[in-house]
């Protein structure tokens, strides 16, 4: 089925009017020989039909809702408020905000998502977000090499790999150089940063979990005229200290802990503040406030001189639809819980996770390797292969053990617990891993 | 009707402004005693609280329920914005996303079979509805999906000897900014090709830039002025003749979807806006997923991973040496290939070339009662999805536009593209009524007879008038302060 209104009265007097036979006649400037190829497609379904099948695909997938994978997105609960909200019909169906006056209602929301970036980051200035984590990293990095004027880039281990592979195809395009720094006993090293070097990276946890002291590598790569970009997981942010406070010029990060379904890695959002002098070098949109013909206050993208619509070949990034909704996904969140529950999801995370590393690394065989202080999310040595183990868990209906590449070590695991975690079902994972390892 | 305007053009206040020390909103699960100094260290607790908003429940739902009220989408009114194809956005598409809301990207790919096939599945229809011999869902927007492109074309060049010899990347001066934007991004140098007379490419002034040093060419057919490039295959022939690769911008893909394919008409690389063709909600301005689908000779160069049969199911394929690497973490927007595919499985190839018909037979008819209404055409011919207009003379695209705000409507796409002055580019789509079409060139009528004065003062009735741009261009104001700060 089809979603066109057209009645054969319709078509009669609408052909008419544009002096064509039918439809197909609509078409008669083109090539004929391109027109109508036979395509190899399904017959169509009715609506009944495709839920049917739907279901049928869902039915062989497992739900991953109180799972314990990590490495970038994971299983937080997501207050009943937030979907309804967010995807109320005139959010949902709207296009970028290019005409105020028809939409105050997302550009306010924007302003607002702004500011609890600009709160949680501790950097005053917050785009309205960026397509997900990995390419906020690369739009991070490629504005401090716009800004520097330079084009290598040294960037710590600790980042996600996923995270550092994107970048690497987004250098490789301009040219531009990647060093990685590699962790020692789990943290990032103090760092020798060269003069043609413009962006440092580093992660806080990092990827194998662990918080990390970034402030001596912000301060290394500032003395060398570089500026620092901090990779931040957002919920840590509700117990951490910002990164704007420990030197970074910019903060970048994945939305989803905020309020977003996992939805098997996307969409969710990434995010990007920095501060006030790098403004006029950000890319994507920013929404400031300002007054109308009546003096009333009311909201408007600005700065749009930095975006491909005016600059084109000049812009500071090819950057056009974005992942608006779904930071307004993350919005909402904050504002459901405010900054009493939002400590509470973090703190019991960290317990949980705390807890859970305590119970897995007793059972023999298994070592630690994410070294103290780490916050919910943790890599254990396992005396088995983690694919291995990852599907012997998910048969007995358990997710957990991500494999973690192998340039961190052998048979290492990625653990995660979140606020969603009872005693019960940390007991479990840990019951479940000893059958496992037996 | 009345107290809807009222309730509308009142203040409305931050959230931030709603917020009262100590009001809880939704409580997590409780949390037991915790020493966090000794869990992260003292040093790296952050020595105040963010200061996000304090509300309850009830108050939140009233702010963003009244934030929606001054909202407007394709759900409310008409929103006929060029190049965007704001066609309407099923609902079914919503529920079929909630089935798969709790996969995780790692976990075991057994356990998310469902999951694979759909995305094995989407891959091979929109090959296919392409004309083309391998897809990548990876790259999560248009323009994502042009940086992915090109860098396939660049590694593809790269790989024959030839990427220090092509370095300059041909864009029409008709082209979206995102496709010069994207040339820069990927490490090219860009060169303009003008538009003839008839607004399609000059042949000739194609044929003098093509040589051995350009990588490729962006086109996107039907062209930002709604009209298909007659000489598409010449276009192509001369391109490739001198080794260039042909890249299509699918945002207008809604006039041919399956009507007429890119990889028929000679193109080699494709990128598509599901949130366009496909349907996919925009959100507000995102997310959406941009695949890439591109001819044999580059499927080498795709992102990695690629979803592929192996045995009875379906898995991730990283091993792809010559890939030009990871373009997004994961596998993509899934969400949004979840929508796209519903969309494609719904319709079929009969309900996809018909309403690919009925977009162009929209845009035309509303072509024709524009001209009604006094508006100029200037590339009169039969268009596709979409025409650019022109006020009637003496009027200004910028009026007209917040008239039709006034009046109940979203306006058209204005001063794109940049080659028409005071462009109004209108895309109905063919999911719009016959009655719908009419009023709508009733209005634009209607704002034009209540004359200069009038339109210069509008909207009067928004929750905002016009706003001043200057004031937030010279001095930013990007978040809410608390009060004496
Ligand atoms: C012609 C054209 N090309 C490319 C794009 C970029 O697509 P996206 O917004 O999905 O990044 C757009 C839409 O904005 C467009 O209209």
């Amino acid at each position: 089925m089809d979603y066109t209104p057209h009645t054969p009265q319709d078509l009669e007097a609408m052909l008419a009017k544009v002096g064509a036979e039918d439809l197909p006649d609509l078409f008669r400037e083109l090539p004929q020989d391109l027109l109508f190829p036979p395509l190899n497609l399904p017959a169509p379904l009715s609506e009944a039909e495709m839920m049917r099948k739907l279901h049928e695909l869902a039915a062989k997938n497992h739900s991953a809702a109180g799972s314990f994978l990590g490495g970038g997105l994971r299983a937080h609960y997501i207050p009943a408020a937030v979907g309804p909200l967010a995807t109320r019909a005139e959010f949902l169906s709207a296009y970028t905000p290019y005409q105020p006056e028809a939409s105050q209602g997302l550009l306010q929301a924007i302003f607002e998502y702004q500011t609890m970036i600009s709160e949680l980051t501790g950097l005053p200035v917050s785009n309205a977000s960026l397509y997900d984590g990995s390419t906020a990293v690369a739009e991070g990095v490629l504005l401090a090499l716009r800004e520097t004027g330079r084009s290598q880039v040294l960037i710590s281990q600790g980042v996600h790999p996923e995270y550092r592979k994107v970048l690497k195809t987004y250098l490789d395009a301009i040219g531009a150089e990647l060093e990685t720094l590699p962790l020692q006993s789990g943290k990032t090293p103090p760092a020798m940063i060269g003069p043609e070097v413009g962006a440092v990276v580093g992660a806080n946890p990092n990827f194998l979990g662990t918080v990390e002291n970034l402030a001596p590598l912000a301060e290394a790569a500032h003395a060398a005229g570089a500026l620092f970009v901090a990779v931040v997981d957002a919920l840590s942010l509700a117990l951490l200290k910002p990164p704007g406070s420990y030197g970074a010029d910019i903060a970048v990060g994945e939305g989803q802990p905020l309020g977003n379904a996992m939805a098997f890695g996307g969409p969710q959002f990434g995010f990007m503040a920095v501060r006030e002098n790098l403004v006029r070098q950000l890319p994507g949109r920013l929404v400031s406030e300002t007054t109308d013909a009546d003096g009333k206050r009311g909201y408007i993208l600005t700065l749009q001189a930095r975006e491909q619509y005016i600059r084109r070949g000049k812009a500071k990034s090819n950057i056009t639809t974005n992942a608006q909704l779904t930071a307004l996904m993350g919005a909402v969140y904050l504002g459901a819980l405010g900054p009493q529950g939002f400590r509470e999801v973090a703190t019991r995370s960290v317990l949980n996770a705390h807890d859970l590393a305590q119970r897995l690394r007793a059972i023999p065989g298994v070592r630690q390797l994410t070294p103290e202080p780490y916050f919910c999310e943790f890599v254990l040595e396992l005396p088995k292969p983690p694919v291995e183990v990852r599907s012997r868990l998910a048969e007995r209906g358990l997710h957990a053990a991500v494999p973690v590449p192998e340039e961190y070590g052998q048979n290492l695991a990625l653990f995660a617990a979140t606020e969603v975690h009872t005693e019960e079902d940390l007991a479990a994972l840990e019951a479940a891993l000893r059958e496992v390892l037996a | 009707m009345i107290a809807e305007k009222k309730e509308t053009r009142l203040e409305s206040p931050l959230i931030f402004e709603k917020s009262v020390p100590g009001r809880r909103g939704v409580r997590p699960p409780a949390v037991p005693q915790a020493d966090l100094t000794a869990l992260l260290g003292a040093e790296n607790l952050r020595p105040e609280p963010p200061r996000l908003p304090e509300v309850d429940e009830l108050t939140l739902v009233r702010h963003y329920t009244g934030l929606s009220r001054r909202q407007i989408g394709i759900d409310v009114t008409f929103y006929p914005l060029g190049s965007c194809t704001m066609k309407y956005n099923p609902k079914v598409h919503e529920a079929a996303v909630a089935l798969f809301a709790d996969l995780h990207p790692y976990q075991a790919p057994e356990t998310a079979q469902g999951a694979l096939q759909l995305m094995y599945e989407l891959q091979a229809d929109l090959s296919e509805i392409t004309g083309m011999e391998a897809t990548t869902l990876q790259p999560a927007a248009g323009a994502h999906g042009e940086l992915t492109g090109i860098l396939t074309i660049r590694a593809y060049h790269a790989s024959r000897g030839e990427h220090d010899q092509r370095r300059v990347v041909l864009v029409p001066d008709s082209a979206h900014g995102s496709n010069p934007a994207t040339a820069s991004m990927a490490g090219y140098t860009v060169q303009e090709i003008p538009s003839g007379p008839d607004g399609e490419v000059d042949l000739e002034a194609l044929r003098r830039a093509l040589g051995p040093h350009v990588a490729a060419i962006m086109l996107t057919n039907p062209n930002t002025l709604g009209l298909f490039e007659h000489q598409i295959r010449a276009i192509a022939e001369a391109a490739h003749a001198v080794g260039a690769q042909m890249y299509y911008d699918g945002a207008n893909l809604n006039a041919i979807m399956g009507v007429a394919r890119p990889g028929d008409m000679g193109f080699d690389v494709v990128h598509l806006n599901l949130h366009k063709t496909f349907t996919v909600p925009h959100g507000g301005g995102g997310p959406g997923s941009g695949p890439v689908g591109v001819k044999a000779h580059l499927e080498p160069f795709l992102p990695s991973p690629q979803v592929v049969r192996r045995g009875e199911g379906f898995a991730l394929d990283y091993d792809r040496p010559q890939s030009i690497g990871q373009v997004k973490s994961f596998y993509g927007n899934f969400g949004a290939l979840v929508r796209a595919y519903v969309y494609i499985r719904m319709l079929g190839r009969e309900g996809i070339q018909r309403s690919a018909a009925l977009a162009v037979l929209n845009a035309n008819y509303l072509k024709e009662l524009l001209k009604e209404q006094g508006y100029r055409i200037p590339y009169d011919r039969l268009c596709m999805h979409e025409f650019v207009a022109q006020p009637p003379e003496g009027f200004k695209t910028v009026d007209i536009a917040k008239g039709l705000l006034e009046l109940g409507f979203h306006p058209p796409t204005v001063y794109f593209p940049l080659i028409v002055k005071e462009a109004l580019m209108v895309e109905p789509t063919e999911t719009e009524t016959r009655e719908t079409l009419e009023a709508f060139a009733q209005a634009l009528g209607e704002v034009v007879r209540r004359g200069k004065e009038w339109l210069e003062g509008a909207p009067y009735t928004t929750p905002v008038r016009r706003l001043d741009e200057l004031q937030a261009n010279r001095k930013p104001k990007l978040r809410w302060e608390p009060s004496g700060q």
